[in-house]
């Protein structure tokens, strides 16, 4: 389905050079990152679809595929309007080009932020439909019909009248000669006539990835490649000292040692060879100025820096006054870990540098960045910088970033011919950009029936939008780092939300799957639940009763929790905890039932899930998403923790940096509400809420707060 | 002058490595044979999983000096196995696939598993599929796809 050959560029216009016909899109693009700058104004007409003379629609696909189904979904909202059927559809990566393929949720070309659907969700449909006001438009020119009469349906115009009918490959000529309508004009149906859309379709990409066929970035093989292994320093901003580059050169099937600012490669004709060359190079390093750095002086210096007041993220009423006169106050410090992604497929990237050009192989999220940072170092033109996307084994954030890509091709530009950089494990998670501590102070105050009057919650810890697009860094507001914590779900009064910037010295940090909402919706949803407890309420009726104003907010909690037998009794030891949220343009609410052994270990025997995403593209793949999500933060929940000791990242693999294995897992279900609202994001929506569930079912089956994650079993162990 | 020769997917080919070289470097830089995957280099994700004469082995431990003439048996060919194909079949009926990286060791298990017992209860499907790590989250649709597979039912 994936044509992997055809990743030409994409500028023909109308029915030009090939014949078949080439529809447009438009997708407003607000502003545009630095290295989109030279993209040109707003409001560039994109093209990326063609349909040939065979009838067969190609959708160049802007967005990446990393198991979220987005092959799958967008292609879908591409065939409901266009009328064919989404096995008619063939998919190309699209090359990196910001005029072309730009996001309009993120303002470049990128995958993130569970945006895909909600930037395409109308451009794709109205391209559709321009396609098929033109074919119907062109089958009606040459019956000499009225357009009106005839209709589309599985890629044939048909005329019912005269029981004629015309495949759109016999009319893609014609219709690529006639005038373009325009795409506002264009009716789009209403969601009770979706054939395609709210089905739950086979995913196009899965066929070659049961088979081995499917091709992963760390699965490109050019002609005479070499591979290459690295080591990077292990204390942050360390430089390599000394290097036996003779000792790693009588390596069988070693070529040559390579060192960079930062690292040495070994470049050798296979993977074990380079490995074993940077054995036998006993690197020895300059560790500098970080060598010092320790988690816990950064936690110090968190805790110390959210003493003082932040940039108001959000503020209304007066929530000082209100704690003073409130019947009850209760405060609380959460903190949630550095994480690394550990996507599956560890970094790498195949690059070329040639005096003229440079040519990389690589699963990214962010293609144009990576060409832009690419070009910078070498100092080639943007377009003599090719970059042929791949699948990508795992996203999760980490591929946001193009450090893996930089740093390969600054390796690549002392080897002769093309060479693939892979990382080992080990340098994977130690050399990742991980998701920033948090150290987060709230305070709420209760009047006398328990009811919230005050909530002050401010959160201190990095600010990834400073580093990755200053334009969105404003005032001093990170509003990623605010995200889920500026706009619980409740209606409460007295809210003053604040964020202090403090930067860990060193240490990279990125976006990780969830964002923002991944950190905050674990502290709001836990601190709601101290709030219930205090005041002796049920956790679920205290939250409903904040919810006048959010209907579809109570409607999934309230499915959640009736599907999950909120109130029935449980075994001794186990206990069910809820977690709600609106993050992504989605609702979402989750009841885990976990159990406490005595040793303090944990079991969560059962996830359960209620969704109100808007309208649902690929219903299975919204389930998919939840049970694969909610393991992603389980496992950063019982597990994700990683520390740095003198400058250096403590955890290696994944014995101490473990992810949660098909013994541990618990039972999923997922329900899904109803809804004709536009869809809304979900890649990352079940991976924030899973965490709160958890330690609220702790609560209710030990009485012991979590408000640290990882979750630590030594403090659930039972002291009989 | 080839250093070793080893039958995969019932094909001989001559490589000219070291005896330490992991049976996964050989597969994938030295054959091209890429269907196999690095995950973690140490048996600790299985992503690796490969069969060596019937039995699931981590190819990035294995060195290519200890196959000798055992049969290398990969997910290229898993599908020619009875086991590997209605796995490869129940994979694709229950869409459990999400980025896909891991799931070509997934398969290898679970085609070892169902040749070892041919009608797995959920604690045979956790003893034989513990080892092979997913970060997606499929596991709950891939225990569902082996008892597809097999035509057994969850506990």
């Amino acid at each position: 389905m994936l044509d992997r050959l055809g990743r030409r560029g994409f500028l023909v216009v109308g029915g030009a050079l090939t014949g078949g016909l080439v529809i447009k899109l438009t997708v407003p693009i607000a502003f545009r990152p630095p290295w989109a700058a030279d993209a040109g104004p707003s409001f560039n007409p994109n093209a990326f679809i063609r349909i040939n003379r065979q009838g067969v629609v190609t959708l160049v696909v802007p967005m990446v595929e990393m198991g979220q189904g987005t092959y799958t979904a967008l292609p879908m909202l591409l065939a409901e309007e266009l009328e064919v059927a989404l096995d008619q559809v063939r998919l190309e990566h699209a090359p990196p080009n910001d005029a072309l393929y730009a996001n309009p949720v993120l303002h470049f070309q990128s995958t993130g932020m569970s945006s895909s659907i909600r930037a395409f969700w109308t451009p794709l449909r109205q391209a559709g439909a321009v396609g098929r006001t033109l074919l119907i438009e062109a089958a009606a020119n040459r019956w000499g019909v009225d357009p009106g009469t005839c209709r589309a349906q599985q890629g044939v115009v048909l005329h019912a009248a005269s029981a004629r009918r015309l495949p759109y490959g016999d009319l893609v000529d014609a219709a690529a000669m006639l005038p373009v309508p325009a795409t506002d004009s264009v009716k789009l149906k209403d969601s009770q006539d979706f054939t395609l859309i709210g089905t739950p379709a086979k995913r196009l990409d899965t066929p070659d990835k049961v088979n081995g066929r499917a091709q992963f970035g760390i699965d490109v093989r050019v002609p005479n490649m070499k591979i290459a292994a690295l080591a990077i320093s292990p204390v942050f901003g360390g430089k390599p000292k000394s290097v036996n580059e003779a000792a790693a050169r009588i390596v069988k099937g070693v070529r040559q040692v390579v060192r960079i600012d930062n690292a040495v490669a070994v470049v050798g004709d296979h993977m074990w060879a380079a490995q074993k060359g940077l054995i036998a190079a006993d690197i020895q390093w300059e560790d500098g100025p970080l060598a010092t750095i320790n988690t816990l002086e950064i936690i110090r210096e968190l805790e110390e820096a959210s003493k003082q007041p932040g940039v108001v993220a959000r503020s209304e009423g007066d929530a000082q006054e209100a704690l003073a006169g409130a019947a009850q106050r209760i405060d609380a410090i959460y903190q949630v870990p550095f994480l690394a992604h550990a996507a599956m497929e560890p970094m790498n990237c195949a690059v070329h540098v040639r005096k003229d050009g440079c040519d990389l192989w690589v699963g990214t999220q962010v293609p144009t960045r990576t060409q832009s940072l690419v070009a910078e170092i070498t100092g080639l033109p943007k377009d003599a910088v090719k970059l042929h996307n791949q699948l990508l084994g795992g996203g999760f954030g980490r591929r946001l970033e193009a450090d893996g890509s930089v740093l390969a091709v600054k390796i690549a530009q002392h080897v002769d011919g093309p060479v693939k950089v892979v990382w080992s494990r080990e340098e994977d998670i130690q050399h990742d950009m991980y998701r920033p501590y948090y150290y987060d102070r709230l305070s709420a105050g209760l009047d006398a029936s328990g009811k919230p009057v005050a909530w002050t919650h401010r959160v201190a810890g990095s600010s990834i939008y400073a580093r990755y697009i200053p334009q969105i860094f404003k005032n001093g507001l990170d509003p990623d780092a605010v995200e889920g914590a500026a706009e619980p779900p409740y209606d409460l009064p007295n809210i003053h939300v604040d964020y202090v910037r403090v930067e860990p010295p060193g240490i990279p940090t990125a976006f990780w799957r969830g964002v923002g909402p991944t950190h905050n919706v674990f502290v709001v949803e836990s601190f709601i639940d101290e709030l219930a407890a205090a005041a002796k309420q049920d956790p679920v009726a205290y939250r409903k009763a904040l919810l006048d104003r959010n209907p579809r907010a109570l409607r999934v909690l309230e499915l959640a929790t009736e599907k999950a037998g909120w109130g029935q009794a449980l075994p001794a030891g186990r206990g069910r905890g809820v977690s709600l949220q609106f993050a992504f343009d989605t609702y979402l609410s989750q009841v885990a039932e976990v159990e406490v052994v005595f040793d303090g270990s944990i079991r969560v025997h059962r996830i359960v899930c209620a969704v109100d995403c808007g309208i649902a593209i690929n219903p299975d793949s919204i389930t998919a998403q939840v049970e694969g999500g909610a393991l992603f933060g389980l496992t950063a929940a019982l597990y994700g923790n990683i520390t740095v000791k003198n400058g250096r990242v403590e955890q290696s693999n994944f014995h101490n940096y473990p992810s949660i294995r098909i013994n541990e897992a618990p039972h999923i279900e997922t329900y899904l509400v109803r809804s004709a609202a536009p869809p809304g994001g979900f890649g990352e929506a079940p991976t924030a809420a899973v965490a709160p569930a958890v330690t609220n079912a702790i609560f209710a089956a030990t009485g012991k707060r979590i408000r640290t994650l990882p979750i630590d079993t030594v403090l659930l162990r039972s002291t009989t | 002058m080839a250093a070793f020769t080893i039958m995969v997917n019932g094909t001989a080919h001559s490589v000219d490595v070291d005896a330490d070289t992991p049976l996964l470097w050989v597969l994938r830089d030295v054959l091209g044979m890429c269907g196999t995957k690095f995950g973690c280099g140490i048996a600790l994700c299985g992503a690796c999983t490969v069969h060596v004469d019937g039995t699931p082995m981590r190819s990035c431990v294995t060195p290519i000096g200890s196959i000798g003439d055992k049969a290398v048996t990969t997910i290229e060919a898993i599908g020619k196995t009875p086991e590997g194909k209605a796995l490869q079949q129940a994979w694709l009926d229950l869409e459990v696939v999400q980025c896909g990286y891991c799931q070509s060791g997934q398969i290898m298990s679970a085609a070892a598993l169902l040749t070892n017992k041919p009608k797995p209860s959920d604690a045979d499907i956790d003893a034989a599929m513990s080892g092979n790590i997913c970060r997606c989250g499929t596991y709950q649709r891939i225990r569902a796809a082996i008892h597809r597979a097999a035509g057994t039912k969850e506990d």
